[in-house]
């Protein structure tokens, strides 16, 4: 029945040293480069005005920054049906602005500017605080999640291991989030609350993953009680793998579509979320298959080989 | 599940596809120009802000916020609350949030008005209210006015009457106004304003003289509630201001138009899943696509308020991102469950045989994988929902040393995964399976490679 078997316990060398360049690489990249991390999550202030015509730049940087009080930098994009162009203000740090100062910045510009049709788009100020505690805050929710997780995958997964195959579940988690944030980095996609979405579905993905082998594994366990575990996992990876690679093409061609229909029309703003979920989709698959099992395996053999050091697992 | 006659298929299916068109279109009709709704379809879908535009802000007090009560805090609420609908924006969603002292305002765009100037609706929104009684029904004589006169009002019942009252306490300078008010226009009406809109009209009984009014007249407890609440919003001792927090606009345009490619990728997405499902599993893959449709028609269903008992639900683009999850995590069940009845049919079982166990083998595996989101749900929605939903108060004893939330939209992911989950089961498990079972019994479908099994078994 089995027609190939791919080694995945004996190749986990080689899938770390993969995982591991990548992120390492990405992590160079973004101490390099910087991170383009959204005011939600850093703080600060950033106005988008669309206009007719031709404006100034340096005027408007200028009277932004007296309106404002503060140092401002000021850039201009103009949409695909090039019918109307967009002023983007952004107050340089990450200071925040009250209600009042922007009505004044309006006003001011459309008092500069009467021909050209001045109007605020979008306009986002957040400050540092706020946004510091909604990161601490993300952060430590999807900490909680994946403890909960570790948790509840140590309860059902009893027999083969429980707590160690929850917290190999996570690392794989861990890897995925890493990647989707590492594309991030490299296409110099924002950090914001999109990003939030993405890394949350790719959680909800990969974890699958994991668990679907895992049920496997233990499914094989309780068929065929002594066989070695590097062999019920190697078996356990192999046979669930149409299920895991066709599921993951098909949501991949899913969220490829979306993407893709987006740039078509036009609609930049589905970038930030579509790129990274597509990659972190894959990771995921990449992860369950090739890393959390095998990972488990090492576990299982460094306790057998060290028995003192802790409890014995269950067998 | 032993005996699964041939109507079941049709019953399941008829059910699952009505249920959908019905949740997608709703009931309505027109009379004249005003639409009567009497079932939400998937246009009633109230959208965030981040798709159709709007407003968020959020409000703090201006002075140091030690001093500042819950009760201040729900007057100003009040205050917020009462002046968004002078704007005539009614569909907003306003939280207090008592222990981080701050106020959370999310109002939508108004599709009407095309020089909507949302900065200065906010700034209008944080200052501070003016209460003022006056004579008469007009704002032209002032008796008493803000916090000078006015100490502080709470609802009560008048002990005699067992009628609702909102009971008054006036300070020093207060008093002697109202003595003198009181006793000259004894019998005629006092209005009460809030900046330049009446909220109360009460008549003096009597002319008042130690400085604690009551006024009589209030329908209920809810009502002299909402009252007292607005005469202390007026004398509140500070302003509030969106100073040092946050404050979003976002223009309708994109919005609108974010919503359309959306639903055509989700289109174009959705088939494309079909035709690989179809391609793959064969009648599975049918059965399976048709649960597909029974699971989304089912989240549209209980995001637009559908059900009379779901209240209807703000969507956003994490929203949609826990759609697509949700949508990945049913056809995953789908293609765990074919691929076990290919195994089965491998093993050489029977056409029940293998639909039987395919499912049973599948069960544990969905069931882990399904359960695991719904943990990560609950943890999302009790984190960024807000401060008084259930999920909330189980992991406010966590929870309480980060201010509440601001983003909404992480909430809505969290809630779409929810319910997606629940009708995975529904569907994906138990409708699919039925299904299955009944289209299985027709002569001309009980060839094993239609089941994705071996072709000559």
């Amino acid at each position: 029945m089995r027609k190939t078997q791919i080694h995945f316990v004996e190749n986990l060398k080689k899938y770390l040293i993969v995982s591991i360049a990548l992120i390492v690489v990405g992590v160079v990249i973004a101490v390099i480069f910087g991170v383009n991390m959204d005011i939600n999550f850093k703080g600060g202030t950033r106005f988008t005005y669309t206009y007719s015509g031709e404006i100034n730049l340096d005027e408007v940087q200028s009277l932004a920054g007296e309106k404002l009080g503060k140092q401002v930098t000021v850039a201009e994009s103009t949409d695909i049906a090039g019918t109307s162009s967009k002023l983007i203000i952004t107050l340089v740090g990450d200071q925040s602005v009250t209600a009042e100062t922007q009505q004044a910045l309006t006003d001011g510009l459309a008092e500069a500017y009467p021909d050209n049709a001045v109007k605020l788009g979008d306009s986002n100020t957040v400050s540092p605080t706020i946004a510091r505690s909604f990161f601490a805050k993300s952060l430590f929710a999807v900490a909680l999640a994946g403890l909960l997780v570790v948790i509840y995958v140590g309860l059902r997964f009893r027999k083969i291991g429980g707590i160690s195959a929850g917290l190999m579940a996570l690392v794989a988690l861990v890897h995925d989030c890493l990647l989707a944030f590492v594309t991030c980095v490299i296409f110099r996609l924002q950090i914001d609350a999109n990003f939030m979405a993405v890394i949350l579905t790719i959680f909800g993905y990969s974890l699958n993953n994991t668990i679907v082998i895992y049920d496997r594994v233990r499914e094989n366990k309780r068929l065929h009680a002594n066989m070695k575990v590097a062999e019920l996992v190697n078996n356990s990876v192999n046979e669930t793998m149409g299920r895991s690679l066709f599921t993951t093409v098909t949501t991949f061609i899913a969220v490829v579509t979306v993407a893709i229909v987006a740039e078509v029309c036009g609609m930049t703003t589905l970038r930030s979320f579509a790129i990274p979920m597509a990659v972190g989709l894959v990771a995921g698959c990449y992860s369950s298959m090739c890393l959390s099992g095998p990972l488990w395996v090492r576990w299982i053999w460094h306790k057998e080989k060290h028995p003192k050091k802790k409890k014995t697992s269950k067998k | 599940m032993k005996r699964v006659g041939k109507p079941a298929f049709f019953i399941v299916a008829l059910l699952i596809l009505s249920l959908t068109c019905l949740a997608f279109m709703g009931v309505s009709n027109y009379y004249g120009d005003n639409r009567n709704v009497y079932v939400k379809g998937a246009q009633d879908i109230r959208w965030g802000i981040d798709i159709r535009g709007g407003v968020e802000a959020v409000f703090m007090p201006d002075i140091d916020i030690e001093s500042i009560t819950d009760e201040h805090m729900d007057a100003a609420k009040e205050i917020i609350e009462t002046r968004l609908v002078n704007q005539n924006i009614t569909d907003s969603e306003v939280y207090a949030d008592n222990k981080n002292k701050q106020i959370i305002v999310r109002f939508p765009w108004k599709s009407e008005e095309t020089d909507f100037d949302p900065a200065a609706a906010v700034q209008e929104l944080g200052e501070t209210a003016l209460l003022t009684f006056c004579e008469g029904t007009t704002q032209e004589t002032v008796i008493l006015q803000g916090a000078q006169d006015i100490e502080s009002a709470a609802p009560g019942v008048d002990p005699d009457t067992g009628a609702y009252v909102v009971q008054l306490k006036l300070t020093g300078e207060g008093k002697s106004k109202f003595a003198e008010a009181t006793t000259r226009l004894n019998k005629q009406i006092i209005s009460i304003w809030m900046d330049k809109q009446m909220i109360s009209q009460p008549t003096v009984n009597t002319p008042i003289t130690d400085g604690q009014a009551i006024i009589t007249g209030m329908a209920d407890a809810e009502e002299a509630k909402a009252l007292a609440n607005k005469i202390n919003a007026g004398s509140l001792p500070f302003a509030l201001t969106v100073d040092d927090s946050k404050m979003q606009v976002v223009s309708p345009t994109l919005g609108a138009e974010a919503l359309n490619v959306m639903l055509l990728a989700g289109c174009i997405a959705f088939g494309l899943i079909c035709i690989l499902m179809i391609a793959k599993y064969r009648l599975p893959g049918v059965i399976a696509c048709i649960g597909l449709v029974g699971q989304v028609g089912g989240m549209i269903a209980c995001i637009s308020g559908f059900f009379p008992q779901i209240p209807s639900f703000t969507m956003t683009i994490p929203g949609i991102a826990g759609i697509i999850l949700s949508i990945g995590m049913g056809v995953d069940a789908n293609v765990i469950t074919s691929e076990r009845i290919k195994e089965e049919f491998a093993k050489g079982k029977t056409i029940d045989g293998a639909i039987d166990s395919g499912y049973q083998t599948a069960f544990s595996a969905i069931l882990d994988g399904n359960i695991t989101n719904v943990l990560v749900a609950i943890v999302l929605m009790g984190a960024f929902g807000t401060p008084d939903n259930i999920f909330a108060k189980l992991l406010s004893p966590i929870m309480q040393f980060f201010s509440s939330s601001i983003t909404g939209a992480i909430y809505s992911f969290g809630f779409t995964l929810l319910i997606g989950v629940v009708f995975n089961f529904i569907m994906g498990v138990g409708a699919c399976r039925l299904m299955l079972k009944g289209i299985s019994k027709f002569k001309g479908l009980r060839k094993p490679s239609f089941y994705g099994g071996a072709k000559n078994a």
